[in-house]
């Protein structure tokens, strides 16, 4: 019986996925052809889904991007056995986009059925528990140390360093957080894998607690994500059925819960403290630091709190040893990052690669420009609170220090671009009213700088005692970035500022080119 | 202000189902508003009893986070994306169509009762800009042609 994939993704799903899948089914039973239909995670081909692919001899072959009324002719052309066709895109892994990935967190997404244990095994899955069942807590938490992992959720703090704290906190219950509160726009690689490999989360948080002593975990997720709900859940219930969670792992009498809970449209809630406080059932308040989450989280208890694609990457970690994961990458960027291409860009999508490459690369050999076929004007890297860089900065290489060299970010890994269109002032204002809707009201920089900030700029572009303002728009970004708690109010002078040292003809001053 | 009629069997079984959690209140709130639809003001002592907090905290609580709504919905809640990704591709214009070819502005609810338009920061779908959630299934590429065709077979389907 052939084997046809159509992805399950949420962003594929937006894109007519399910009715295709549908079509599919049909046209299949309307021809009296036996077809096993799998519903996979996305390639991260985005310009291409819904991506269908056709298991054949010769590998998985592509077809893409297919909509409901090219499902006929694509059963008239033979593409169940991966004949020439106007959507045919060759053999998937020969596509150059993917090809030259490369990819350890997202080595199973878009290849496996998300939700099948069976297939997670087949695929190298669980080999990173094992292992770590045989070793010491300690052991396990000098692998993650040793493979050099920094968090991915934007904060670059390394792994094993936050996990030791934990291991050496005295307490009697402790616990493992996975914040899943993806909310910085341009990103979805936390979701990608939820949807497309949530086992491989699941046993990155179980092996989190065997190198903690911690037994229950919690995965926070924003209430956006409702596929990644479903898919989590039923990989809970399976990883509970086959031993995998719950009270004797494997039979090695170790015990680890896990349970999703999710959050209620809050930015804020992103950051790891506020994080913890809305688990706890309040409002998501920042909390003051210290104590950290290691020594005092969540219900005051120490806690492993860490980014999706952290916990993600550590059963590759413990499966093929720390080493291996810090082959990859340069400097003290170890290993490699999941970038995340956006906004108006050719060929958006999710790219991992060892950290190095530049964001010239990534814009046009990956992006192949912009989607409106003119000009990249600027590009935010690192979600809301990241810097808008110009073209003069695109050689940068993408790791942690040449960015923060710069005063600009990684963040997340996420990457929106934006055509010569765009109007930076605009978008500089919009970074302030972001931060006033958001901001938990905690402390005043964020709470009124934001607030005042959009009235600063709106001043600005209505030459309003432009001299006068922007002198004042600097001072106030060096009070946020000074004063507020957390990165919210903190970071938000980040687009800002650089909105305006990047593009002062945006906001009628001289440009970078007539000063010079 | 006239009191909305409300299921109070769904609150207090909800209540019932999930006050034994640990950090049990937000579970309770997305439970009684998957069930009802919001969270009326006025099943706010009730929650506050079950968990032994004030009425301040627990409307403290709801107000904070966005998603929480305290009124009736629409039929369907549509989630419009005002983020960066879908900004660089026309979510202005497409945002200036729907509040147009709707009636309203974000916030309220259609004469019908039949669409309630709140603003979204991403929906993770930023590679498939601009972007829309209707109640639960996102949309991606959505231009003011395809949002038509959306609403118009909702309402076709609610006909």
């Amino acid at each position: 019986m052939i084997t046809v994939y159509v992805p399950r993704d949420s962003s594929a799903l937006g894109l007519g996925a399910e009715r295709v899948a549908n079509a599919i089914q049909l046209e299949a039973a309307r021809r009296g052809t036996a077809i096993k239909l799998v519903r996979n995670g996305s390639r991260g081909l985005y310009w291409l889904e819904p991506l269908v692919e056709v298991v054949t001899p010769g590998g998985r072959v592509a077809y893409g991007p297919v909509r409901p009324g090219d499902v006929a002719g694509l059963f008239e052309a033979g593409f169940l056995e991966g004949k020439a066709h106007p959507l045919y895109q060759g053999l998937t892994e020969e596509i150059p986009y993917l090809k030259n990935q490369e990819r350890l967190t997202f080595a199973r997404v878009g290849i496996t059925d998300p939700v099948c244990l069976e297939d997670y095994l087949a695929h190298g899955g669980y080999r990173g528990l094992r292992n770590a069942l045989a070793m010491e807590p300690a052991a396990i938490v000098e692998e993650v140390t040793a493979s050099g992992l920094r968090g991915r959720g934007g904060a670059a703090f390394p792994t094993g360093i936050k996990w030791k704290t934990v291991l050496n906190a005295p307490a009697g219950q402790k616990y493992v957080v996975c914040n899943a509160d993806e909310g910085d726009s341009g990103t979805f690689s936390d979701r990608m894998i939820m949807e497309g490999d949530p086992f491989v989360l699941i046993e990155g948080m179980t092996i989190a607690g065997l190198a903690v002593g911690a037994t229950r975990g919690y995965i926070y997720l924003r209430i956006e994500y409702p596929h990644a709900g479903v898919a989590l859940n039923q990989a809970i219930e399976a990883a509970l059925q086959a031993g995998y969670l719950g009270d004797d792992i494997l039979g090695s009498g170790k015990r680890f819960q896990l349970e999703v809970r999710l959050g209620a449209g809050a930015y804020v809630c992103g950051e790891e403290t506020a994080l913890l406080e809305s688990l706890e059932g309040k409002r998501g308040m920042v909390r003051f630091k210290p104590p950290l989450p290691a020594i005092e989280g969540l219900f005051g208890q120490p806690t492993v709190i860490n980014n999706v694609i952290s916990l993600a990457s550590v059963p590759i970690i413990l499966d093929k040893g720390g080493k291996y994961y810090a082959d990859y990458g340069m400097g003290r960027s170890r290993g490699t990052l999941p970038l995340q291409l956006a906004g108006n860009v050719k060929r958006p999508g999710l790219i991992e690669k060892a950290f190095g490459m530049t964001l010239r690369e990534l814009l046009y050999d990956y992006g192949g420009g912009s989607a409106s076929g003119r000009p990249i004007r600027a590009v935010q890297v690192g979600g809301p609170l990241g810097s808008y860089m110009p073209e003069s900065q695109f050689d940068t290489p993408l790791d942690y220090e040449s960015f923060s060299a710069i005063w600009a970010v990684l963040g997340h890994g996420g990457v929106v671009v934006f055509d010569d269109t765009v109007d930076m002032a605009k978008m500089a204002r919009y970074a302030m009213e972001f931060c006033a809707l958001e901001s938990c009201g905690k402390c005043t920089p964020c709470r009124i700088g934001s607030t005042r900030g959009v009235e600063v700029i709106d001043r600005i572009i209505d030459d309003r005692d432009r001299a006068k303002n922007l002198a004042l728009l600097r001072d106030l970004g060096d009070t946020m970035l000074a004063g507020s708690l957390c990165a919210l109010g903190g970071m938000t002078p980040y687009p800002v500022l650089s909105a305006l040292n990047h593009f002062p003809e945006d906001f009628g001053e001289k440009s970078v080119a007539q000063v010079a | 202000m006239t009191q909305t009629e409300w299921d109070r069997d769904a609150v207090t079984e909800v209540i019932e189902q999930k006050k034994s959690m640990p950090g049990a209140l937000l579970p309770i709130l997305h439970g009684i508003q998957d069930r009802i639809g919001f969270i009326p003001e006025d099943a706010v002592p009730q929650i506050a009893k079950a968990l032994n907090l004030s009425r301040a905290e627990v409307h403290g609580v709801i107000s904070f986070y966005h998603y929480f709504r305290t009124t009736a919905p629409g039929k369907h809640t549509i989630r419009l994306c005002r983020a960066e990704s879908c900004q660089a591709m026309n979510a202005e214009s497409l945002e200036t169509h729907v509040k147009a070819r709707l009636g309203i502005d974000y916030h309220e609810t259609t004469a019908d009762g039949a669409f309630s338009l709140e603003p979204v920061y991403c929906l993770g779908n930023c590679a498939c800009s601009p972007s829309m959630m209707i109640d639960h299934e996102v949309y991606g590429h959505v231009s003011p042609q395809s949002f038509d065709a959306i609403i118009d077979e909702l309402k076709e389907v609610a006909a």
